[in-house]
């Protein structure tokens, strides 16, 4: 092989056939993930045929996931640059009743909107710089934020849940653009920056490298320090957003109701999407395909009956199954 | 050829994918025998290691004891039969003793449960003596504090130990000293004198010459040579291994003076002490010592990795303040580490965003990484350096140790420094990619850059350095010019002063 070949890569490609190429693009991980979603819809869409199909049940799962696939999209992010974040949930509880009480004390929905991603984004300084400066672990330093950030929550609220009255920001979480709810349409725009961000950037890409191993990006030149801070600053500004739209979809700010066990989740959607915990591996389209196996199985569990404790069993279980399989993949490579 | 057989390989062959890695080899392995075995990266060396080891098992052929044939599932069942293999990085665990890695598995207990600290201190002490290792490490050392070469040494005691009847060794010196090289060859000649049957795996010729009864050269897979060491030559081992002849190994164009370019004054870090060098351009600046020396941590202070405590650093005469490995990239220098797998290379990252990963400006559109421009300034390179891969996307762990450096020294050529610190450049390349990387140096100092060499092989700092600074404790100890660099003049420096009394002390 020479060098000549290395220059022919390109035809060689063009020369496969289309299926593979589609393979290719979309990887074996992801074609598993499809398999396993596709698997997931024809269970419950035979369990329950009646229901299961209609627009306003797709609708329903498509609403469903848009908090939580903005929370997976970011946390796969902090993950491939090799951190974690544990404390999203407990930030998006908090810039709930920020945003809530920013609106009802000055009736502006733009002053709700931007005391949610800025107290989200502070909530995610606050991890980055103990994380980063106080060379804590991740996990351990954002468990302790998670109570402390729960706990201003209950203490900014009083314990009550904060009604919004502002119909302009409601618009936000129950409106609709061309017959298609205003959320998805958020989801899908959130989607493809965060898509291009990681995967077509510079610092998206040094934040694989960051991930992968950060002497070798230390040595290329990458200031580490200041890209870990910033990836947990973007973290807490997701959360801040995916506060806002819960929100603006449940009309009030509430310290915890919507905005419990949205960490386990987000962090499941990350690694079934094929983050490896290790950092340096991940992608936004497999972190989305997680997202909607999650919103199937949700769906699914509460149209075919499944009493609620038993649900916290299957996603705890769906987490960890998740990481066995990733560390089976990567302990075979 | 009158001692008894024991273990064999019979036509044994091996494939991965296209690669046939092993083609029908057949070796006998014989007790009280040093066998080298030699070849270029991808020779096929390292596949019958991880066969004997059973890491996996052969397509075809059989491995033998005598004439029953063996099977081994997994490593475990090649340990009891009494095959083992030191690897280049020992597998120790350092937060443990020196006992307990030499014992780990076998543990004298009391009681059934208590660890029986006595006994195990004993026998440490009693398989110590037998190396002659007494003066090097306590048995209630932790490994933690060991250095490579007598990590190496607790694996080989722990493999003696465990019964081992044939030990294999890739690499071993790669790591050591000249010095602990000489103490690891009394160990395997003491070995041999005992009836092990010894497998030695290595680049340096020289010490295959000095140390092998028997050498076996594979090339693409197959045996090509299986004769005495008796008779042989480096000439004719190497053009066995290249199937060419290699008279240019080391050539080197007469330096000629340029202009000061680093100017490092008394830089000092955790590791380094007072340090001052001068670079000019266009020199190659040779740096010699022992390991532990702290060559690679003088390397590590100049580009701002670790933390320097005092000294300064100038490039061209401007004065390089902060204390970060991106103001040296800024600054014009580049380093190639040592470790190429954990401290230069994303392992699973392509050929092209490996090369492409210090020139974000040059393969980037507002942002926004651009395949085409990356291509532009790689695969120039790539060609220029004759980098083996089916093509630039191939991920780089599935590349040979010297198209590893090639991709490497791509990344800092597309960033087109003024100054490249190189260290251990040639650790475990082949023949051929040496002589291409050489090539190299020897190009881009004629073409106006600075070179930082940093090498424990004596030949190549002979061969290419118009200088050399010899390194001792963390500190610089002579400076050597052309024609007073020799082998006997650097170790002289290098040797620290506090050393103990050197010399093979066992017999």
């Amino acid at each position: 092989m020479n060098s000549l070949e290395l220059r022919a890569s390109k035809a060689q490609t063009g020369a496969r056939g289309a299926s593979s190429r589609l393979v290719e693009r979309l990887g074996v991980h992801n074609i598993s993930l499809l398999v396993a979603l596709a698997i997931l819809v024809v269970i419950f869409g035979s369990l329950r045929a009646d229901v299961f199909f209609s627009s306003r049940n797709l609708l329903n799962i498509g609403l469903g996931i848009t908090i939580l696939g903005v929370l997976a999209m970011s946390q796969t992010v902090v993950i491939v640059a090799g951190g974690l974040d544990i404390a999203v949930g407990a930030t998006v509880g908090l810039t709930t009743v920020s945003t809530a009480m920013a609106i009802q004390a000055t009736g502006s929905p733009s002053a709700g909107i931007v005391a949610g991603l800025v107290l989200g984004g502070l909530a995610g300084l606050v991890n980055g710089i103990i994380i980063t400066y106080g060379r804590v672990n991740a996990v351990i330093a954002t468990l302790g934020t998670m109570a402390i950030f729960r706990g201003i929550a209950f203490i900014m609220s009083d314990g009550q849940s904060i009604a919004i009255f502002s119909d302009t920001f409601r618009f936000i979480g129950i409106g609709r653009i061309l017959g298609l709810p205003l959320l998805i349409w958020i989801l899908v725009l959130t989607a493809i920056v965060f898509h291009l961000f990681l995967a077509r950037s510079i610092v998206g890409r040094n934040i694989y490298a960051l991930g992968g191993n950060p002497v070798v990006a230390r040595f290329s030149g990458i200031n580490i320090n200041r890209y870990r801070v910033g990836i947990y600053i973007m973290s807490g500004v997701a959360a801040g957003l995916a506060g806002i739209l819960l929100a603006a979809r449940t009309g009030s700010g509430q310290p915890v109701s919507g905005s419990q066990g949205l960490e386990l989740e987000a962090i499941t959607a990350a690694v079934l999407g094929g983050c490896a915990l290790q950092g340096g591996k991940g992608t936004i389209v497999g972190a989305l395909l997680g997202v909607a196996i999650i919103g199937v199985l949700n769906n699914g569990m509460i149209l075919t009956s499944v009493p609620t404790f038993y649900q916290l069993l299957a996603k705890g279980s769906l987490l960890i199954l998740a990481v066995v399989i990733a560390e089976y993949h990567l302990n075979r490579t | 050829m009158t001692q008894p057989e024991f273990f064999s390989l019979d036509k044994v062959s091996k494939r991965f994918g296209v690669v046939q890695a092993l083609d029908s080899v057949s070796i006998a392995f014989r007790p009280g025998e040093v066998l080298a075995l030699v070849g270029e990266n991808g020779a096929g060396k390292s596949t019958m290691m991880r066969i004997l080891e059973g890491v996996f098992g052969p397509d075809g052929g059989t491995v033998r004891h005598g004439s029953t044939p063996i099977v081994f599932g997994e490593p475990r069942d090649s340990h009891r039969a009494g095959i083992r293999v030191i690897h280049q990085e020992p597998e120790i665990v350092p937060n443990l003793t020196v006992a307990e890695n030499i014992f780990v598995g076998e543990l004298p207990r009391l009681a059934g449960v208590l660890l029986d600290w006595r006994k195990l201190e004993e026998q440490t002490d009693r398989v110590l003596a037998t190396f002659g290792m007494q003066q090097d490490m306590r048995p209630r050392q932790l490994c933690s504090t060991l250095g490579p070469a007598q990590r190496q040494m607790i694996e080989i005691m722990r493999a003696i130990r465990a019964g081992g009847r044939l030990i294999a060794f890739d690499e071993p010196t790669s790591s050591l000293t000249d010095d602990e090289a000489r103490r690891l060859f009394s160990v395997i000649r003491r070995l041999r004198e005992e009836g092990t049957s010894i497998v030695y795996i290595s680049h340096r010729l020289n010490e295959i010459i000095d140390l092998a009864d028997r050498i076996v050269v594979l090339r693409d897979g197959r045996l090509v040579d299986d004769s005495p060491a008796a008779g042989a030559s480096e000439q004719t081992i190497a053009k066995l291994m290249v199937g060419r002849d290699i008279a240019d190994l080391f050539t080197r164009e007469t330096w000629r003076a340029g202009q000061l370019l680093l100017d490092v004054a008394g830089l000092s870090t955790d590791r380094v002490s007072d340090v001052s060098l001068r670079v000019r351009r266009g020199e190659v600046l040779g740096i010699a010592g022992l390991v532990g020396a702290g060559r690679s941590e003088l390397a590590k202070a100049i580009v701002g990795y670790d933390r320097r405590l005092a000294g300064t650093i100038a490039m061209n005469g401007v004065s390089v303040l902060a204390n970060s490995p991106h103001a040296a990239i800024v600054a014009g220098i580049g380093f190639a580490p040592e470790d190429r797998k954990h401290e230069a290379l994303l392992l699973f990252r392509s050929i092209l965003d490996n090369a492409a990963l210090c020139v974000p400006d040059k393969t980037s559109s507002f942002g926004f990484f651009n395949r085409r421009k990356a291509l532009e300034i790689v695969s120039p390179l790539a060609a220029k350096m004759s980098i083996k891969a089916p093509n630039l996307d191939e991920q780089v762990s599935k590349l040979s140790g010297g198209n590893q450096q090639k991709v490497v020294l791509a990344r800092w050529l597309a960033r087109q420094p003024m100054l490249l610190i190189l260290d251990e450049p040639t650790r475990g390349i082949d023949i051929g990619a040496k002589a291409e990387i050489y090539r190299l140096i020897d190009e881009l100092a004629a073409s106006g850059i600075g070179i930082i060499l940093i090498s424990s092989e004596m030949p190549e700092l002979i061969g290419l350095a118009d200088r050399v600074l010899v390194m001792a404790g963390g500190r610089i100890t002579a400076e050597l010019s052309r024609p007073d660099i020799d082998e006997a003049t650097i170790l002289k420096h290098a040797m620290p002063q506090s050393a103990p009394a050197l010399g093979d002390h066992i017999q």
